[in-house]
């Protein structure tokens, strides 16, 4: 195997760590809400995005139409348009069918992975991208099933302190981009915006609206030589 | 359709939509012979922007538990990698919940 491979399966640790036991936590709501296995291993592997597979349970627990169970998950997902265009420059070199497959893996860790290491200064190879994505994807799809599997074994996840791990897991994501130009004041904004939306409008749409408010700040802060980099790589 | 296949089809429409979501900024943003700076200042600010929207919720709505935990690992993130932030997230909040906050 070549080192890009190794090195993308490395990054992978902490991922699988923060998201296998909300993959396990999915299966086994899933089972619970009235889901074969396979079920659950389908929805896993196939719409592979944890928060809206969570939030598709949720809905067609309470019998809601097929469409706006489908709508509601594109709602949830919507974030990830962000996260194509914003690394369009990083994987431009793909081939067409490297192309398809990474957007089949793009979930918000692999993003935030790929980001970190071209602002690294390290190439995004396919073969360190499919390193850590199949490593991310192949234990989700496995915790999903042993979720669904031995669902009622593991226990409620909140005496076990798992349900800290995912927003934590995601809080280092966010520490990892503290070098960007304006990453303090777009913070701020968007936890903000977040929370207010989360309180008026509700979620899903606290995230697009509270992504939005720090994207519309980044725009209207002057332009820096840094920011006309794209990233502010500091030493 | 029976009850089963239409919840195959539902979760087969999804996944189509969650792929959508996918690929359809990179087929916007590669249409754009030129990227304005300051929408390139924005694509920038999209990983500290969206990430913090999904976080940020956890410290005001999940707890009074979770809150501080996470506040104590946020101080940590600082300065050690992410897997010890993740362990002492999970310690703190285990602490608290032991001792009942």
């Amino acid at each position: 195997m070549n080192t890009d491979f190794l090195q993308g399966m490395r990054s992978s640790v902490p991922v699988v760590v923060g998201s296998a036991p909300f993959g396990a936590l999915f299966g086994a709501l899933a089972v619970d809400n009235g889901f074969s296995v396979s079920d659950a291993v389908l929805m896993s592997a196939s719409v592979y995005a944890g928060a809206s597979q969570l939030v598709g349970l949720d809905l067609f627990g309470k019998n809601i139409q097929p469409w706006l169970v489908v709508l509601s998950i594109f709602a949830v997902n919507f974030r990830h348009i962000l996260y194509s265009a914003s690394m369009a420059p990083y994987i431009k070199h793909f081939s067409g069918v490297q192309k398809a497959f990474a957007f089949f893996l793009l979930v918000d860790p692999q993003y935030a992975e790929t980001e970190k290491r071209h602002e690294k200064g390290l190439p995004v190879s396919f073969s360190w991208y499919l390193g850590l994505g199949l490593s991310v994807y192949v234990p989700w799809v496995a915790v999903s099933a042993l979720g669904a599997f031995f669902g009622k074994m593991i226990g409620d996840p909140h005496a076990l302190g798992l349900d800290i791990l995912l927003p934590a897991y995601f809080m280092g994501l966010v520490l990892g981009f503290r070098q960007r130009s304006h990453w303090l004041p777009v913070v701020v904004a968007s936890s903000l915006v977040s929370i207010v939306a989360m309180h008026f409008v509700g979620s899903p749409w606290h995230i697009s609206i509270g992504a939005l408010a720090g994207l519309v700040l980044a725009a209207c802060m002057p332009v820096t030589s840094d920011t006309l980099e794209g990233e502010g790589a500091k030493p | 359709m029976t009850d089963h296949s239409v919840l195959i089809y539902t979760i087969l429409a999804a996944a189509v939509a969650t792929y959508i979501t996918r690929i359809a900024g990179y087929v916007l943003i590669t249409r754009l012979s030129h990227i304005p700076p300051r929408l390139e200042a924005a694509l920038s600010a999209v990983p500290a922007a969206v990430l913090s929207a999904l976080v940020a919720p956890h410290f005001i709505y999940a707890g009074v538990d979770v809150t501080i935990a996470l506040l104590v690992a946020l101080a940590i993130g600082f300065r050690l990698p992410t897997l010890w932030l993740l362990l002492i997230a999970w310690a703190g909040v285990m602490g608290l919940r032991y001792f009942g906050v």
